[in-house]
C-alpha cells in the first residue's frame, strides 16, 4: 500500500506544532497502525530524522496508553478497539491519514502525539475507591451475594481503560464518560455504595478543576470508547450527583 | 544460601514466622521511607499497603499512569483454595498442584505461604469493589484453569488482570490523595544506590524532560515484572523491561533460576515481518477449545497453501494430538507440555499457516454442546442444527466474547466460524532475583516481588497463579516481613542522598547515557533487539541442547559488542525520548540473555518449561536429576557480564513426595 501521512509535530509543550507530511511506499496491510508508525520510525532515524513519540505499551487494546486521533477520531474508523487493534488493512491503498494527539486543554501535549493524561489520574484520586484496608481480614468474599445483572452493570462500567478517547471525541472536552464510568461501577457495588455521596461529589469536583467541559449530550464519547461504555453511566453519575446535593 | 525458612511444620510456619516478626510502632513508621519500584499488582499492593500502615512511600512506575502496568493484560482469572464448588479443593491441594505444575523447582515454604493466603486476596479484592463473575445466585463464580482438576479459578470475564490492577490502582490512588504514596509516573529506574551494603534509595530517569534524580529510602523494593522481552517478541507489553532487577542484580543480588521461562501455548502466531508483539488468547480457551493438526502432511499443506479449508476436514482426519497423547489431562495440560507438542507436531510439518508455526484451536464441539443444552432448556427438541448452531455461538459469546473480537481484529477471521490458529510465545519468567523467606534479595533492604522475583512457580507456571502470587506477595507478605528489617532501622535517621555513594551512581547513570546519545552507529536500537530475539527463540526457547546454548552465549556477546559500537540514539538526553530508554533496557537485555542462556546450559537436566533434547524419557517428556540439580540455581555477578558464580540452593521436600510428572 501508499501512503501519504499527515502527522502533527511538536517539539515539547512550549513550542508550537504543525504537521508534517510522510510519504510511505510500502505498508503492508496485515501490519497494526502502530507497527507502521514504528517502520516509518525506523526509517526516520536511519536518515537522521527525530521519531515520532507517540503513546503504546500493551499493543493488545488494554492497558490504555495509545492514543491517536487518526483522520479525525480517537483510535481511528473501527468500533471497539484501541488504536494498537487498528490494522492497515482498514485503509485503502493511495489514502492520507491524518494523525494527531488527543486535544483537550486538560491534556496538555508532551511531545508530538504523546500527551499527558494525569488529570485522569487526579480524578481517581478525588474518591475512586472503596475506603478498605488491605488488611487481608475483610469478611467472606461469598458474605454478600450480589446480583448477576448488578455485577455484570458494574462490570461493564469498569471496563473503561482511561485512554481519554471520550475527552477527545468531545466538542467540549468532557470526561464525563470517564468519571461516570468509575462512580457507577462502586455505586452498583453494595461494596461502594457506602461513600457514593462524597465520591461522587469529589470526583465532579476534580473533573471540574482539571479543566473539562461539561457534557452537552452528542454522544461521541460512546460511539469512539474502545470498550464501549454506555452514556447511561452519565445519567447515573448525574442521578448519584443531584441525590448526593440534596 | 540462607533462605530464613522458619522451623515448625508446614501449615505453621507463616503464622509461627509473623507472630515472631518484629513489630513498629506507627509513630516510628513516620519516620521510615520505602521506594517501591513497578506498579503492576505486587508494586501496586505493596505501595498501598505499606503506605496505609503508615511508611513513607515513593513509587514509581514508567508508563503514564500506574493503572497501565502490563498486569492489566491478563485474562483469565486468579487462583485462590476457597473450595466454593465443594470439589475437594483445599490449601494442601492448592499447594501441591503448584509445586508438582512447577516440576518441584519451587520452594516449598514459599509456596505454601502463597496456597495460605490466596483466600484473602479474594475477600480483599471483592471488599475493594472488584467486578469477578458471579452465579445467578448471586455468589461467586469459579472455572477450572490450567493443569488442575479442580474449580478454583475466579474471573471477571477475559480481563481479570484489568480488574485486579483497578482495584490495586484504587488503593493506591486512596493512598496518594492522602500524600501517603508519593508517586512518580514517568519515571525510569536507572540504578539502586547501597550504602555500606544497604539498599538506600534508587537513581531514576524522569522520561519527559530526561532530568536524573536521587530518591533515598530505607528499603527499596523491586516490583518491575519479568524478562520476556528478551525474546523481542512476547505476550509482554512494549515497554516491559528488566533494567530494574538487571541493576540490582549487578549491584550484588542474586538472580535466580533465568532460564526458566514460560512460553505459553495459545497465543496468536507472528504474522508478518514488522510484528511488534504477539498477543494471547486466554489459555480458558482450552477448556472449550479442542487442539488439533490435520493427520496427514498433504493435508497440512493444502491447508497451508489455502487449497483446503479447516471446516473440510472430516472428523477422522485430524490429529487432536493433546487428546491423543494425553489422555487424562487432554487440551488442559500445563502450559509447558501443550508449547512443547505444539512445536513438535510444526516442526514435523503439520502447521497449518504459511509460516508453518500454527495449530488450530477448534470451538466447533464446544458451540455444539452448548447449542444442544440451550435447545433443551428452551425446549426446542428435534430443532435443526442451524439454530444448536447460532444457540452455542451466543453461548460462546457471552463467555468468551472479548477474546473472539480480539482474535477477530487482529487477524481479519470470524473464529464463531472457522478454528483459531495460535502458536506458542514467551509469555511469563519463573526466573527472577533471588529472595528468602521474607521475600528479601541477597542484598540487605532490597526486595523483590511478583514476577520480579523467582520463589513460587519454580520451572513452569500455572495458569491463575500468576496474579495470586502478585497480590499475595504485595498484600498479604511484604508488608509484615518488611516490617522485620525495618524494625532496625529506625535508629538510622532519615537517610540523605547527599552522599558520595549516591554521588557515584547518579555519574555512571549520565556516561551510560551519554555513550548512548552521542555513539555513532548505524543501526537503530530495534535492529538489535530482533537480533536478540532471534538467538533467545532459537536457541534458549522451547528446545534448549548443549551446542546451541553455547551458541547462544557466543553471539550473545559478539551482538552485545556490536549494539555498543553500532547502536544509533537519536536526539537529546534531556529530552522526551523514548529511544534512548529502549537502549538502555535492550543494554540491560544483552547481559540478561547470555546469562539466560549459561543456566540453561549448567542445567543438565529437562523440568518443567526447561526443556533440554539431552535429558528426556523414552516418551519424549522432560527427565529431571532431582539428584544432581533439585536445586536453585542463584547467579552472582562478579563485575563483568560473561562472569558469574553459582550458588545452589538445595530444594528440599519434606510434605510431597517428589513424583515424575505425568498428565497422561
Amino acid at each position: 500500500m501508499k501512503l501519504t501521512l499527515k502527522i502533527w509535530r511538536q517539539k515539547n509543550s512550549k513550542e508550537k506544532g504543525t504537521l508534517t507530511q510522510y510519504h510511505l511506499d510500502n505498508v503492508n496491510p496485515d501490519d497494526s497502525f502502530l507497527e507502521m508508525l514504528d517502520t516509518l520510525n525506523y526509517d526516520l532515524i536511519l536518515k537522521g530524522e527525530s521519531p515520532i513519540a507517540f503513546d503504546h505499551d500493551c499493543r493488545e487494546g488494554i492497558c490504555g496508553m495509545c492514543s491517536l486521533f487518526i483522520n479525525g477520531q480517537p483510535h481511528g474508523p473501527d468500533r471497539g478497539i484501541a488504536t494498537c487493534q487498528l490494522h492497515m488493512r482498514r485503509f485503502n491503498d493511495g489514502d492520507t491519514i491524518y494523525v494527531e494527539p488527543f486535544r483537550a486543554k486538560a491534556f496538555p501535549i508532551i511531545k508530538d502525539l504523546v500527551v499527558d493524561r494525569s488529570a485522569f489520574d487526579r480524578i481517581q484520586q478525588a474518591g475512586g475507591f472503596v475506603s478498605v484496608h488491605t488488611s487481608g481480614n475483610t469478611q467472606d468474599a461469598n458474605t454478600i451475594p450480589i446480583k448477576k445483572s448488578i455485577a455484570e452493570a458494574a462490570f461493564d462500567s469498569a471496563t473503561c481503560i482511561g485512554c481519554g478517547a471520550c475527552v477527545a471525541a468531545c466538542k467540549n472536552a468532557s470526561a464525563m464518560l470517564f468519571t461516570s464510568a468509575k462512580i457507577s461501577q462502586l455505586s452498583l457495588l453494595p461494596q461502594g455504595k457506602i461513600e457514593a455521596h462524597s465520591r461522587v461529589r469529589n470526583m465532579v469536583k476534580q473533573m471540574d478543576l482539571e479543566g473539562f467541559g461539561n457534557c452537552t449530550n452528542t454522544g461521541a464519547c460512546e460511539i469512539e470508547c474502545p470498550k464501549e461504555i454506555k452514556l447511561k453511566n452519565i445519567a447515573r453519575m448525574n442521578n448519584e450527583y443531584f441525590e448526593a446535593n440534596i | 544460601m540462607d533462605t530464613k525458612i522458619p522451623p515448625g511444620p508446614l501449615s505453621e510456619k507463616w503464622t509461627n514466622h509473623k507472630n515472631n516478626l518484629n513489630l513498629i510502632s506507627p509513630a516510628n513508621k513516620r519516620k521510615l521511607d520505602v521506594i517501591v519500584v513497578g506498579t503492576g499488582l505486587a508494586g501496586g499492593s505493596a505501595a498501598s499497603t505499606l503506605a496505609e500502615l503508615g511508611y513513607n512511600v515513593k513509587s514509581f512506575c514508567f508508563q503514564d499512569s500506574p493503572r497501565r502496568a502490563h498486569s492489566v493484560a491478563a485474562q483469565g482469572g486468579i487462583n485462590a483454595a476457597k473450595n466454593y464448588q465443594g470439589d475437594g479443593d483445599s490449601v494442601y491441594r492448592l499447594f501441591y498442584d503448584t509445586i508438582k505444575g512447577g516440576d518441584y523447582r519451587s520452594r516449598e515454604a514459599n509456596v505454601y505461604r502463597l496456597a495460605e493466603v490466596s483466600s484473602n486476596i479474594i475477600d480483599q479484592c471483592v471488599a475493594q469493589g472488584v467486578p469477578f463473575a458471579r452465579e445467578y445466585g448471586g455468589l461467586l463464580d469459579n472455572r477450572s484453569f490450567g493443569g488442575v482438576q479442580v474449580s478454583r479459578t475466579f474471573y471477571a470475564k477475559g480481563q481479570t488482570g484489568q480488574q485486579l490492577l483497578l482495584g490495586v490502582y484504587s488503593a493506591m490512588n486512596r493512598q496518594i490523595a492522602r500524600g501517603q504514596i508519593q508517586m512518580f509516573n514517568r519515571h525510569e529506574m536507572m540504578d539502586v544506590v547501597l550504602v555500606n551494603g544497604k539498599a538506600r534509595g534508587i537513581i531514576s530517569r524522569n522520561l519527559v524532560n530526561g532530568k536524573i534524580e536521587r530518591h533515598a529510602a530505607h528499603a527499596v523494593i523491586i516490583a518491575s515484572g519479568g524478562y520476556g522481552n528478551l525474546f523481542y517478541l512476547s505476550t509482554y507489553a512494549m515497554g516491559s523491561n528488566a533494567s530494574a532487577a538487571w541493576k540490582a542484580h549487578r549491584r550484588g543480588a542474586f538472580l535466580a533460576n533465568p532460564c526458566f521461562n514460560q512460553i505459553h501455548p495459545t497465543a496468536i502466531p507472528v504474522g508478518g515481518p514488522n510484528q511488534s508483539k504477539l498477543t494471547l488468547m486466554s489459555e480458558s480457551l482450552r477448556n472449550d477449545g479442542r487442539i488439533w493438526v490435520p493427520k496427514t502432511i498433504e493435508d497440512a499443506k493444502a491447508i497451508r497453501e489455502g487449497r483446503k479449508k479447516p471446516e473440510d476436514l472430516r472428523e477422522e482426519d485430524r490429529d487432536y494430538y493433546l487428546e491423543r497423547q494425553y489422555p487424562a489431562f487432554g487440551n488442559l495440560v500445563p502450559r509447558d507440555v501443550a508449547s512443547r507438542a505444539a512445536k513438535e507436531r510444526c516442526d514435523a510439518g503439520f502447521g497449518v499457516n504459511i509460516t508453518g508455526q500454527a495449530v488450530f484451536l477448534d470451538f466447533a464441539s464446544a458451540v455444539q454442546r452448548f447449542g444442544s443444552e440451550q435447545a433443551h432448556i428452551k425446549r426446542l427438541e428435534n430443532t435443526d442444527d442451524e439454530i444448536i448452531k447460532d444457540l452455542g455461538k451466543e453461548m460462546m459469546k457471552q463467555k468468551y466474547g472479548n477474546l473472539f473480537q480480539m482474535y477477530q481484529k487482529i487477524v481479519d477471521q470470524n473464529p464463531y466460524e472457522t478454528p483459531m490458529k495460535i502458536y506458542p510465545t514467551t509469555h511469563y519468567t519463573m526466573g527472577g532475583l533471588w529472595v528468602d523467606y521474607n521475600l528479601m534479595t541477597t542484598v540487605p533492604g532490597l526486595f523483590a516481588i511478583g514476577e520480579a522475583n523467582f520463589s513460587d512457580h519454580g520451572a513452569n507456571r500455572l495458569g491463575a497463579s500468576a496474579l495470586m502470587q502478585g497480590l499475595a506477595d504485595g498484600y498479604f507478605i511484604l508488608p509484615y516481613t518488611i516490617g522485620d528489617y525495618l524494625s532496625a532501622e529506625i535508629g538510622a535517621g532519615k537517610v540523605t542522598t547527599a552522599s558520595i555513594e549516591f554521588e557515584k551512581a547518579e555519574m555512571k547513570v549520565k556516561d551510560t547515557i551519554d555513550t548512548l546519545i552521542t555513539n555513532k552507529g548505524v543501526h537503530p536500537v530495534d535492529y538489535f533487539h530482533k537480533k536478540l530475539g532471534t538467538i533467545m527463540w532459537k536457541y534458549c526457547g522451547i528446545n534448549r541442547y548443549k551446542k546451541g546454548l553455547e551458541t547462544a552465549m557466543e553471539e550473545i556477546a559478539l551482538l552485545r559488542k556490536e549494539f555498543w559500537e553500532n547502536v544509533i540514539v537519536p536526539g537529546t538526553a534531556d529530552e522526551f525520548n523514548e529511544e534512548l530508554a529502549k537502549a538502555g533496557r535492550l543494554a540491560d537485555f544483552l547481559e540478561l540473555g547470555e546469562l539466560y542462556a549459561k543456566d540453561a546450559l549448567s542445567r543438565e537436566e529437562s523440568c518443567g518449561a526447561h526443556y533440554r533434547e539431552e535429558h528426556r524419557t523414552s516418551e519424549g517428556e522432560a527427565m529431571r536429576d532431582d539428584e544432581n540439580f533439585g536445586h536453585v540455581a542463584s547467579w552472582e555477578y562478579m563485575g563483568a557480564p560473561g562472569e558469574w558464580k553459582l550458588h545452589k540452593e538445595k530444594l528440599v521436600y519434606e510434605n510431597i513426595i517428589v513424583q515424575q510428572r505425568s498428565y497422561k
